[in-house]
């Protein structure tokens, strides 16, 4: 062993022999580099996230709803919502309904207005502090999605909710979307189109708006100061719902 | 009182009694049956009112449970003979109402299935998550409770573990009490006053049950209860009766005086039809005014006056509950306040609730294996209160 030692710390040789192992090691990751690089900058250009590689709060997803361009009657993100998800479009109180338009009429001025609600992806979820079993969870990115495993179905969440943005899955489903798990016995919510973000792309909801031309519903990285959604929040006054209970909600609106 | 005691038609009528709670349990499964192949949606629950008619039945039987238990400790802990002799029933009451409840509980998850989940992801923050340790540790700690108190060698802990008993019961309905107030957001919940009132509620449905209970055993058995003991009994239903009333009261009038819950408040007292109807004829009056007459008032307060006291104490348990569970849901979250709000999920509405048969039945089967238990538990167990001893070494000083 004390050979060793010596040999390492006083053989004048051992340094050239460090010296090529480094060399070796440096340039081969950067050689690693070169051959990851372009397609991490094409990776970084879509906004998208590869499979295995582990969510990061670097980013926080959110939305901006401006309730001036939101129009009155129009339900077309409703409709998108429904059709990218798998849901049925009842509006029986006991279908889900993952967003919904809200009418609302001022009760001292009578101006009326809507805007579409739905889970508003809080920073500090009640729902995620009272689920039982952690079925109720925050990714790091600030998505709040229900593990369809280890839900139990005791509605806690539901109640904790104060955007009564959640329903309880009453009956049994068939020809469900396979990107979108879903269960008898299960709560369910907007999952921010989960399963298109990763893939860097937008919400249902918020396309769809784009499309009608109304361009009510921003989507984006809140935590990027350079995304249109971080820009428009600081250039314009925008608001949570229920900000005095001071859940830093992701989805923000202006207009109300 | 050992089995061979009894005569055969005894025997018979036990077995005729076992049979009906079996059958009523056999119920019960086929209510949590059918909703768990169908889903909720056979039941009368929906996205509004999200726990229904089978909480109302679990929540009862679990702060039942722990009330029943107040009278063991004020025998074990506060050393009163009188009670203390009735600790073993009080233990099997409550190992029974706590059963039924969780079993009602349990069965009426969207996924009873998956209730090891429940164990096996464990949420800190999650104060369901807190009581599934406390129900655990009351089951633990009321078994530890009636073997120290019915075995001679064990008599010495008696005492301790009544102790733990007693400060566990208050913390287990404490946690209850807390399952609503920590819902922020709902205006019907969201007060630090729910524990308490809970536990005070405990006391009164607790020992409503209780002595429902030792009424049918001493009937069964040909006794007659000594008088001494039932008036005291019966004044101690009382205070419970009203103290409740005392903290109900409290709970509405703090809300009626903050501006933002007068409309809630307005609609469970006064405009929800249903809702004041079930608050003021059935908890009010059939819960709390008649049983307090029926002990308080001269010439009255005799056995079976006790007797109809318990018995309207529980049915004004479950309107109580009825309303606070259901109506507390019904009323429309306040999500945009100073607005008025219609959407297609119900916001700004009132939420509609019918229960169905399937949850009657669910519920009713959890009363049944609280009444088995019971029923089953006083005849393996030596539980028969015998005031005797008692009321001899009384009168000898």
């Amino acid at each position: 062993m004390n050979d060793v030692k010596l040999d390492t710390k006083t053989n004048p040789d051992s340094k050239p022999n460090l010296d090529r192992r480094e060399f070796l090691s440096k340039s081969s990751i950067g050689l690693a580099g070169l051959a990851i690089a372009p397609g991490m900058l094409l990776f970084d250009m879509a906004h998208g996230r590869p499979q295995g590689e582990a969510v990061s709060n670097k980013v926080r997803w959110g939305m901006l709803i401006d309730n001036n361009q939101c129009e009155t009657g129009c339900n077309d993100c409703v409709t998108a919502c429904n059709t990218e998800n798998g849901l049925s479009g009842g509006t029986k109180p006991t279908d889900s309904q993952w967003i919904r338009k809200v009418q609302l009429k001022d009760t001292f001025t009578g101006h009326i207005s809507s805007l579409p609600m739905m889970c508003q992806h809080c920073e500090q979820p009640p729902c995620v502090d009272v689920c039982p079993t952690q079925a109720s969870f925050k990714r790091a990115d600030g998505i709040v999605l229900v593990d369809k495993h280890i839900c139990i179905g005791c509605r806690y969440c539901v109640m904790a909710c104060p955007y009564q943005a959640r329903s309880f899955v009453h009956e049994v489903l068939t020809d469900q979307k396979t990107e979108v798990p879903r269960g008898k016995g299960t709560v369910e919510s907007c999952t921010l189109c989960v399963h298109r973000v990763d893939k860097g792309e937008t919400t249902a909801c918020a396309e769809a708006c784009t499309k009608a031309g109304h361009n009510a519903i921003l989507f984006g990285d809140l935590n990027d100061p350079d995304s249109a959604i971080s820009k428009r929040i600081r250039s314009v006054a925008s608001t949570q719902i229920r900000a005095d209970l001071g859940l830093n909600t992701g989805v923000r609106y202006e207009g109300i | 009182m050992s089995s061979t005691s009894f005569s055969r038609n005894e025997s018979r009528n036990f077995y005729a009694l076992v049979a009906l709670g079996l059958f009523i349990v056999f119920l019960g499964y086929l209510g949590m049956h059918n909703m768990e192949e169908h889903g909720h949606i056979v039941s009368g629950m929906n996205n509004k009112i999200v726990w229904g008619l089978p909480h109302v039945f679990a929540i009862f039987m679990i702060v039942a449970a722990s009330g029943v238990l107040n009278i063991g400790s004020i025998g074990t802990v506060f050393g009163h003979a009188t009670y203390k002799i009735r600790t073993p029933l009080a233990g099997v009451i409550a190992i029974g109402l706590l059963s039924g409840g969780l079993a009602v509980l349990m069965l009426d998850l969207g996924r009873p299935d998956r209730i090891i989940i429940a164990a096996t992801y464990f949420n800190p923050t999650s104060v369901f998550a807190w009581n599934i340790i406390l129900y655990s540790m009351f089951f633990t700690l009321a078994a530890l409770y009636l073997w120290t108190s019915m075995e001679k060698r064990m008599y010495v802990w008696s005492k301790p573990v009544g102790f733990a008993m007693f400060a566990w019961r208050v913390i287990l309905t404490s946690g209850t009490g807390l399952i609503f107030a920590f819902l922020v957001v709902r205006q019907a919940y969201a007060s630090a006053l729910l524990p308490p009132m809970f536990i005070v509620l405990s006391f009164a449905w607790g020992l409503a049950v209780f002595l429902l209970v030792q009424a049918a055993m001493f009937a069964w058995n040909n006794k007659v209860i000594d008088a001494a003991i039932l008036k005291r009994m019966k004044n101690l239903l009382g205070l419970f009766v009203i103290s409740s009333l005392y903290l109900v009261a409290a709970y509405h009038m703090t809300n009626l005086y903050f501006a933002k819950q007068t409309g809630f408040e307005l609609f469970i007292l006064r405009d929800g039809a249903i809702y004041p109807m079930l608050f003021w004829g059935g908890y009010i009056l059939v819960g709390s005014l008649i049983p307090a007459a029926l002990v308080y008032t001269p010439g009255l307060g005799g056995s079976k006056s006790v007797v109809a006291a318990s018995a309207f104490v529980v049915i004004g348990s479950f309107a109580f509950l009825y309303v606070f569970i259901i109506g507390g849901q019904a009323y429309p979250l306040s999500i945009f306040p100073g607005y008025e709000v219609s959407s297609s999920f119900g916001d700004g509405q009132i939420g509609k609730y019918i229960p169905s048969l399937s949850e009657i039945l669910l519920g009713s089967g959890g009363l049944a294996i609280a009444y088995l238990i019971t029923l089953i538990g006083t005849r393996i167990l030596n539980t028969f209160p015998n005031d005797a001893a008692v009321v001899a070494s009384k009168n000898d000083h």
